[in-house]
């Protein structure tokens, strides 16, 4: 056992933090309404505090090493945005005040709205989406309202590229959308005469993720527009990926209709052991009026010497609301002191270096881990887990023998269009140290998948524990603790 | 800017990919969109944006300068310090989603903590490591219903007095799906049975909240009965700190408990992140959106901690998921199982039992007062009440708000049989001074030229 839990940490009538009694007269607990076991753990704040340091340790993070986690960009988590995020007026104000009492969240929401516009060269800006795939789910929302309300009913398809994210069709397929996949032609592209084959009175649009997962600038981008417009369906943009274009290209001058961000991808925010991330969707202008309630606007101009008022606005064909409240409001302050601190140039140095790094990396690893398609990339490429003159190694063994080197694995299998896939993204913030570390651990492995591949399969040894058994958890299927009575 | 290169290392990396300036590497990229130049502020030093960041912040109010009585759905709890030193952790926050359970076991533990924690406090079986907040948790369960019965029921029942962004979040998932929701547009003075004529046999889910939108608390039992008889599934949506001290759903017949899980540990925050509570019984635990974390052992047999049932999910199934959901709240969902774990089962009945009297008390006081009373005096309520004021709420609230008291919910925004009506959320954090403070005020407000306007001016 690594760390007991919680529950067997428990002993009965200890606390941790505790409350003043209570200052006003005590009213009647309402009879037959209330409960007899309150069966939570009991701990000092002691144990507490050692139980999950203790947990966190068993962890690895960003904070702690180098994570080319594919299509993950798990770029360095700058720490003024921790400090400034909790700052008390940011943390303590309530999301249903009056709007005079909250204009510094408000300006600052309308601002990132802005910037985000400008980055992306998008006419409108909805913050409220909790994550990507939340995005995705709005985006695509969106496509729908705005086709019903051109009259075009019948239009129930959607276009997604087999090298597309998972979360695509299962966005897709929750708005009542058909799901059909595009193949992807020889150099990773989309296969343009697929798509113009799909292209009929039923199309709503295509799903478009660029850079695809492959790490590979769609090269027919601006053909491919064409010819979704031409057929009356929009062109939606997974910006997922983004990272590679900031002041490279703005998607929406690509043709790109509407794109949901990843905050915590491209502009810093913690991904935090899988969330909270930050979705937010941009929109051509011909959407605006789709976008869900409320959007932040200036409610009443500036004048001389008062600055404008900052409130909500619902747009006049809102698809709704997707969440409670206006998102993650937290994440948004990271994102904006992010994009502050940077400016166009330093965005722009941001996707030049994600970049570089990624070719770099492949540059030194393709002679040895084949590289389907090997172009030049963008801000990751996707190897094949296989090692010359070692039949029995996997992907999956070449990722869990990185972890006894100290590093975090790429993604593995996926995408699903490149066979034992190793999907690695470096991101900028990495030295080339770390990557040269990184390449070396590699290529030595694949001496060691050669000479001796039971290293490989019997990895990792130096991890808190081996290679789980995901069978049996799913077979047994023990999901909880409880305290004992 | 964060990138550690030196100019020599991007010459000596450029020479190795085999180009010979930066720019090459974008040469796919159409030439007339190629480099656009951005209209964005100069970029700021780390001590400029601190600056500029502390600026904005003092531009709002907090509740620290003002006494707060607005709740409708987020609330100003005590947060102890413990609660954000463990979420400051750089081995918590900076970590993925747990893709590599040998180097993962922190974060797979305390999800797994946070799943034994939900299940004990509502009463459930299985807890999956959470949604985005209460709303989309609602939306989900909606899902899940509609799932379970494999299309072939397509009525939601939701009350009137779900939250109304809960409300209008199912909507908005769905609109265009062939699913009719039906009750939400009744009228709020009617309790939980007036939903039971509702239930009819293509009824999938009956989803109610716990304590309601209006603080008032309900046995529902009834209610899952009828929705039992039917064969429809019975969800209720919580506020989880109020089932420190009332009887958990999972006793009076819920299938289902959403819940926002922002009052166990988590910052107001203008309103996110929070944290989507989801648990459910064991048997509809395929058809459960979102991760799920299980236990196992690893070769030497040492107990671990994996994500399990991955194949009900969107990077396996695609269009046939359960959902399109890949994150959970991971690091909110950590807040709430070090609250939890610090309060333990005394404190958080202590907290729950604190915010009871003190509401009861500033409930007990308002209504004394000439021109205000209790909506339905008779009904149970947990921390949250309805008040009638003599004169429009907005104009009660401005009035407040000239005393630095930020009064409630005005109830006509959503409910047009509740204008006039004020929803009043009292905490731990009220004192008695600044419950008085309130009765005073408001006291003062029906009085003859006491008008806000003459304040405001």
């Amino acid at each position: 056992m690594l760390e007991p839990l919680v529950c067997e940490l428990s002993q009965p009538d200890r606390q941790g933090v505790g409350y003043p009694p209570s200052d006003v007269p005590l009213s009647e607990l309402p009879a037959g309404l209330t409960r007899d076991a309150l069966p939570l753990p009991e701990l000092s704040e002691v144990d507490v505090v050692r139980h999950f340091t203790r947990l966190s340790q068993l962890n690895y993070s960003v904070d702690t090493g180098f994570y080319p986690l594919g299509s993950c960009t798990m770029k360095y988590n700058p720490k003024i945005n921790e400090e400034v995020a909790r700052l008390p007026g940011f943390t303590a104000i309530h999301p249903l005040q009056p709007i005079e009492t909250v204009q510094g969240s408000l300006a600052l929401m309308y601002h990132l709205q802005e910037a985000l516009k400008e980055i992306g060269g998008f006419a409108g800006m909805t913050l409220q989406p909790a994550a990507g795939a939340h995005g995705e789910m709005t985006g695509v929302l969106i496509m729908r309202a705005y086709q019903k309300d051109r009259g075009e009913t019948q239009r129930n398809k959607i276009l997604i590229p087999d090298s597309a994210h998972g979360t695509n069709p299962a966005s897709s397929a929750m708005a009542g959308l058909k799901v059909v996949q595009l193949p992807s032609d020889e150099r990773g592209n989309v296969d343009l005469d697929a798509l113009r084959a799909e292209c009929d009175d039923t199309l709503v649009g295509l799903m478009l993720t660029n850079p695809n997962t492959l790490g590979l600038f769609e090269e027919h981008v601006l053909e491919i527009a064409e010819i979704v417009h031409a057929a009356g369906g929009l062109l939606y943009g997974d910006g997922a990926n983004l990272n590679a274009l900031l002041g490279i290209a703005r998607p929406g001058d690509l043709g790109i209709d509407v794109m949901h961000f990843n905050l915590h991808k491209t502009f810093s925010t913690p991904h935090g052991g899988g969330g909270p991330g930050s979705g937010p969707v941009g929109v051509a202008e011909h959407l605006v009026d789709f976008l869900p309630a409320p959007v932040v606007d200036i409610v009443e101009p500036a004048e001389e010497d008062i600055p404008p008022l900052y409130g909500f606005v619902t747009p006049k064909k809102s698809i709704g609301r997707v969440k409670a409240f206006h998102g993650h409001f937290s994440m948004m302050v990271r994102a904006y002191t992010y994009i502050l601190m940077h400016g166009a140039e330093g965005l722009r140095r941001v996707a030049e270096d994600a970049v570089l790094n990624a070719n770099y990396l492949m540059a030194r690893l393709k002679d040895t881990y084949p590289v389907p398609y090997g172009r030049i990339c963008k801000h990751e490429f996707v190897a094949e887990g296989k090692v010359e003159g070692a039949p029995g190694v996997r992907a999956l063994d070449i990722a869990k023998r990185l972890l006894d080197y100290g590093f975090h694995p790429p993604t593995n299998y996926f995408p699903l269009i490149v066979h034992e896939a190793l999907m690695i993204e470096p991101t900028e913030t990495e030295s080339l140290q770390t990557l040269d570390a990184f390449a070396e651990a590699l290529l030595q492995i694949a001496e060691e998948a050669r000479e001796d591949p039971d290293l490989l399969h019997e990895a990792p040894r130096t991890t808190p524990v081996g290679r789980l058994d995901e069978v049996k958890a799913a077979r047994e299927l023990v999901l909880k603790c409880e305290v004992p009575a | 800017m964060y990138s550690p290169h030196t100019p020599q290392e991007r010459e000596k990396m450029l020479r190795v990919i085999g180009v010979e300036r930066v720019e090459d590497l974008f040469a796919d990229v159409p030439a007339g969109q190629r480099f656009p130049a951005l209209e964005l502020p100069p970029a700021a030093t780390e001590m400029e944006a601190a600056e500029e960041l502390g600026h904005i912040a003092e531009a709002n109010e907090s509740v620290r300068d003002l006494v707060c009585f607005l709740g409708a759905g987020a609330y100003h709890h005590y947060i102890p310090a413990v609660v954000d030193s463990i979420l400051r952790r750089g081995e918590f926050y900076t970590a993925y989603t747990p893709y590599q359970p040998e180097v993962s076991q922190g974060t797979l533990q305390a999800i797994y903590e946070y799943q034994s924690l939900m299940c004990a406090l509502t009463g459930m079986e299985v807890s999956n490591a959470s949604h985005y907040d209460g709303a989309t948790a609602a939306a989900e369960a909606v899902n899940m219903a509609y799932a379970q019965f494999r299309g072939k029921r397509t009525k939601m029942v939701l009350s009137p007095a779900l939250h109304p962004h809960y409300r209008q979040t199912v909507h908005t998932y769905t609109r265009g799906t062939g699913l009719l929701v039906t009750g939400d547009d009744g009228r709020p003075e009617e309790g939980p049975e007036a939903l039971i004529p509702l239930i009819v046999e293509n009824t999938a889910l009956v989803m109610v909240q716990y304590p309601d939108f209006f603080g008032r608390i309900y046995d529902y039992t009834a209610l899952a009965e009828a929705a039992h008889e039917a064969g429809a599934l019975f969800a209720v949506s919580v506020n989880p700190l109020a089932l420190g001290m009332l009887t958990p759903p999972g006793e009076f017949g819920a299938d289902i408990v959403t819940g926002e899980g922002q009052p166990l540990g988590i910052p107001l925050a203008f309103g996110g992140p929070y944290l989507g509570i989801f648990t459910t019984r064991k048997k509809y635990v395929r058809k459960m959106a979102g991760r799920l974390v299980g236990e196992t052992v690893d070769g030497q047999g040492r107990r671990g901690y994996v994500l399990t049932l991955t194949a009900r999910e969107q990077h396996i199934r695609r269009e046939r998921a359960t959902s399109n959901i890949c994150t959970n709240q991971g690091l909110m969902a950590l807040a709430a199982t070090v609250y939890l774990s610090a309060l333990g089962a005394q404190g958080l009945r202590q907290v729950a039992e604190l915010n009871y009297h003190k509401a009861h008390y500033a409930a007990e006081r308002i209504a004394s007062l000439e021109g205000f009373s209790l909506w339905q005096p008779e009904t149970p309520f947990f921390n949250e009440f309805a008040v009638k004021c003599p004169r429009p709420v907005a104009e009660v609230n401005e009035h407040l708000l000239e005393h630095g008291v930020l009064g409630g919910y005005d109830l006509g925004q959503d409910y047009p049989t509740l204008e006039g009506y004020m929803l009043i959320a009292v905490t731990e954090m009220n004192s008695r001074e600044d419950i008085d403070l309130l009765v005073n005020i408001l006291a003062e407000s029906t009085q003859e030229g006491s008008h806000a306007r003459t304040f405001s001016l």
